[in-house]
């Protein structure tokens, strides 16, 4: 049995070619026309994959037509960039795939529920049977080992998810924490949005333009706080996210540390996403007082993605373990399939799901 | 043939330290499970030393400066394993471990290990008095040790150099819980050994007296100072660990100076 992939991803294709190879609820029947016995399609917004398993060889135009949505953009299946990857080069693909390494932002985890619910909808159609089985669930171990043994995970990798990260090293459980929104803008918004994702149940939005504010209250189910109230929040709150259009620094060390006084034993994170900045520099050097702009909060953001990077190596450590093994394991599979093809009272017992 | 076991309970500790500096090395670290198991039989050779060492001197081992250390060590691995359920933070045992080995690392290596003729009866009152005192000592540590992790993870979160221990340690204030609890702990068992101290019976020199008083009044201010929020939260990890050396000076002063009040 010949196992394959062919594919496009953000690797070398654009958007464009993506959207017309994203094939359709119809792909695996037309797929499985074009002579695979097995086949998953993945499809996500980075990547476009179909593995497969074929006892003759499927040439990649004919998945190319397969996948064609035929739109009209000026792709087309001879002029697509598909890559290819055979037998163990197929199998070590899917698990860096699954693994995050293959990904635009290395080790991000998204991918491997994609992957799961692509080989979940191929089973339930019948399109995968044992051969993608084993793979896909050898693929899914994998994944867990690599992100478990290495820290391929580790650390937040754009602005909203480090100051979130940062919140958490510092509350622990953020759900007791009140936090309050400075301005309204798209990355304040999207910050809010974090924090409540991880339980935040206490937001207050304050913005210049009172309507602003209601709208995006509504939007995260936040509490309005008048604009010329919103100093006098930093007595009671734990988490600040300012944004504002302001110039000047709204904020200073002066203002704030008579405030701090009653709360000595609660930390306050500022997270200044503004520039120029909200808060004045020096409000660091306050105890208990973390404050970090939109540069310290990036430069975070590239440390991690950097660290990410280093683990590629022991990842591809792990993969490599585990392609020769299952390399090993199919072609032992597949000698005992042709005994029991000359002698069938052995019994193929190696490509049974349950052995997976 | 009891030493042999307090070499091999420090070999655990030893374990439990150059797993944690393999594994951050290889950043990969998972905390918990091996470190708590070589804490666990390092604390099970400690109670075989100090078992075997209690039926040879026929009474609570903590008649020389030796097996003082020894018990310290072991009160610390106890906090760590019996109160540790609720406490047990990420890479606390890691920063467990190097306190214990260093006790008794000096413990084995230092000629401090010297039988002194008892020329006390054994009295239950002092023995309680002793070993309950050295149990807060295991609680002070810990404290002490939980500041540690506080002031190295507050350091990182404010100056933003953010290193692969940072994503290892627990967040501020369950470090902040942690050390109140065992502050809370300590006070209240070393409050108890102090107490029973009056009971002993026999005269016991003023200066350990008045020592140990100020032991307890620097705890008692630091408790007081936490929730009267004279202090933030780093001063008081700060004061938790100015508090042990305090409090582990006046032990070596106690012990070294008064050999013949000891049991």
């Amino acid at each position: 049995m010949n196992l394959f992939c062919v594919g496009l991803s953000h690797h070398n294709a654009n958007v464009e070619t993506l959207e017309r190879f994203g094939g359709d609820a119809e792909v695996n029947c037309l797929l499985r026309n074009s002579g695979c016995a097995e086949v998953l399609l993945l499809s996500t917004c980075n990547r476009v994959e179909v593995y497969a398993a074929a006892k003759s060889r499927v040439s990649t135009l004919d998945i190319a037509r397969c996948l064609d949505r035929k739109i009209d953009n000026h792709v087309s299946p001879e002029s697509a960039p598909f890559y290819r990857y055979e037998d163990a080069q197929c199998v070590r693909h899917l698990f860096r795939v699954a693994s995050g390494i293959d990904s635009m932002v290395i080790g991000e985890t998204e991918i491997l529920g994609q992957a799961k619910k692509a080989y979940e909808a191929a089973r339930s159609s019948g399109a995968a049977g044992r051969y993608l089985h084993r793979l896909f669930q050898r693929a899914f171990r994998v994944a867990k080992q690599v992100r478990t043994r290495t820290e391929i995970t580790r650390g937040a990798v754009s602005v909203g998810s480090v100051a979130v990260d940062l919140a958490q090293k510092i509350f622990g459980d953020l759900s007791n924490c009140k936090a309050l929104v400075l301005g309204a803008g798209e990355t304040s918004e999207k910050t809010a949005r974090a924090l409540v994702s991880r339980g935040i149940a206490d937001l207050r939005i304050s913005n210049r333009s009172a309507e602003r504010a209601e709208t995006l209250t509504q939007l995260i189910a936040a509490r309005p706080i008048p604009f010329r109230d919103w100093n006098a929040q930093c007595r009671e709150i734990d988490i600040l996210i300012t944004s504002t259009s302001s110039e000047t620094p709204l904020l200073s060390r002066t203002e704030l540390e008579p405030m701090l006084r009653d709360r000595i034993d609660r930390p306050l994170f500022i997270i200044d996403i503004a520039v120029p900045r909200n808060v004045a520099a020096d409000v660091n050097d306050l105890d208990g007082v973390y404050l970090y702009d939109i540069d310290s909060l990036q430069s975070i953001a590239e440390q991690s993605l950097a660290m990410r990077r280093e683990q590629i190596a022991a990842a591809e450590e792990i993969i490599a373990e585990h392609v020769a093994d299952f390399c090993k394991s199919i072609s032992t599979g597949s000698r005992r399939a042709a005994d029991v093809a000359e002698h069938p009272a052995v019994g193929d017992e190696s490509l049974r799901p349950s052995e997976s | 043939m009891d030493r042999l076991f307090l070499i091999i309970s420090t070999a655990c500790f030893l374990a439990a330290i150059a797993n944690t500096a393999i594994q951050l090395r290889q950043r990969s670290f998972r905390p918990v499970r091996f470190n708590f198991l070589a804490v666990g039989l390092g604390f099970v050779f400690q109670t075989a030393f100090l078992s075997i060492r209690g039926h040879a001197v026929g009474r609570c081992p903590i008649t020389n400066l030796f097996e003082v250390i020894v018990f310290v060590a072991w009160s610390v691995a106890l906090f760590y394993i019996v109160i540790g359920p609720s406490y047990r933070l990420s890479l606390m045992g890691a920063f467990t471990a190097p306190v214990v080995v260093i006790l008794q690392l000096f413990a084995l290596i230092a000629p401090i290990d010297h039988r002194h003729p008892v020329k006390l009866a054994p009295n239950s009152w002092l023995e309680f008095h002793a070993s309950i005192s050295l149990v807060a000592y295991g609680a002070f540590a810990l404290a002490c040790i939980a500041g540690v992790m506080y002031l190295v993870q507050e350091k990182q979160l404010k100056t933003h150099q953010l290193h692969s221990l940072f994503y290892h340690l627990p967040p501020l204030t369950d470090l902040f819980a942690a050390i109140t609890r065992l502050l809370w702990w300590g006070f209240a068992l070393y409050t108890l050994g102090l107490a029973s101290g009056f009971f002993v019976g026999e005269p016991l020199p003023w200066v350990q007296i008045i020592c140990a008083v100020g032991v307890w009044v620097l705890y008692g201010l630091i408790l007081q100072g936490r929730y009267l929020r004279w202090f933030a939260p780093k001063r008081v990890a700060a004061l938790c660990i100015i508090g042990f050396s305090a409090a582990l000076t006046l032990l070596w002063g106690i012990t070294f100076t008064a050999q013949t009040h000891t049991p």
